[in-house]
């Protein structure tokens, strides 16, 4: 059976370190797979498509984020998630465990991505909400808006919204 | 002996699949790649990939904790 005539587009709305994987996981494995894919960046995800990552976790209002630790498995209280540099040693911690479980790095995905010939629209309203220009965004993109979506949408079997 | 042998192991989710997709690339229609992984998640991957793909998993096995995966390029 060949996947050939399948397709997948996937909404990306959020940006941080965490939430960038499911869809680079996704879009660089169907495209493996031999899927047209495309992703269309909105909101907070947009800034996924910036030359210069920064990505980070946040463990606020997140009390199913643990970090494995001390043989178990340690949250942090929301009260000190609002101290400052919290946010930076998580991430940091976050980092250390995906480069030794052998985590790809969203880096990594989203140059794989690209290589596969993932489409990668940036939502045009975002980037003129945030004040963004297409010089700060990587090379090969689109812009487009919700139409541009809808579009390609009606022509995939798998629409997601992340 | 496989035409080309991929080594995956210590890698995890989804690098053993991108990798293999773009290993088989360089391998001949017909021709064999061997991949040696050691995520457990691997061995229902490769399945799905190949039923997928129309690559043929020809041979999957386990020792010590690697898991070898030998596909058949068809597509």
């Amino acid at each position: 059976m060949s996947a050939e005539e399948k397709s997948m587009s996937i909404i990306v709305t959020k940006g941080s370190l965490d939430w960038a994987y499911p869809p680079f996981i996704l879009a660089t494995t169907a495209a493996a797979m031999g899927l047209p894919v495309t992703l269309f960046f909105t909101f907070y995800g947009l800034p996924l498509l910036l030359k210069d990552l920064k990505l980070q976790v946040t463990a606020a209002g997140n009390p199913a984020m643990k970090m494995p630790m001390f043989g178990g498995h340690m949250g942090l209280p929301n009260i000190s998630t609002a101290i400052p540099g919290v946010d930076a040693l998580c991430s940091v911690m976050m980092k250390n465990l995906i480069k030794k479980k052998g985590v790809a790095s969203i880096e990594e995905l989203r140059e794989m991505a690209v290589e596969a010939e993932v489409r990668m629209i940036a939502c045009q309203m975002t980037m003129d909400l945030f004040e963004y220009d297409k010089e700060d965004m990587i090379d090969g993109i689109d812009i487009g808006g919700a139409a541009t979506y809808i579009e390609c949408a009606t022509n995939s079997d798998i629409n997601l919204f992340v | 002996m496989a035409d080309a042998t991929l080594d995956a192991k210590g890698l995890n989710c989804p690098l053993p699949i991108l990798k293999a997709r773009k290993a088989l690339k360089d391998v001949a229609d017909g021709g064999t790649l061997e991949i040696l992984a050691t995520d457990p998640g691997a061995v229902a991957d490769f399945q799905a990939f190949c039923r997928q793909t129309g690559n043929e998993l020809l041979e999957h096995s386990e020792d010590g904790g690697v898991y070898r995966f030998l596909i058949k390029k068809v597509a």
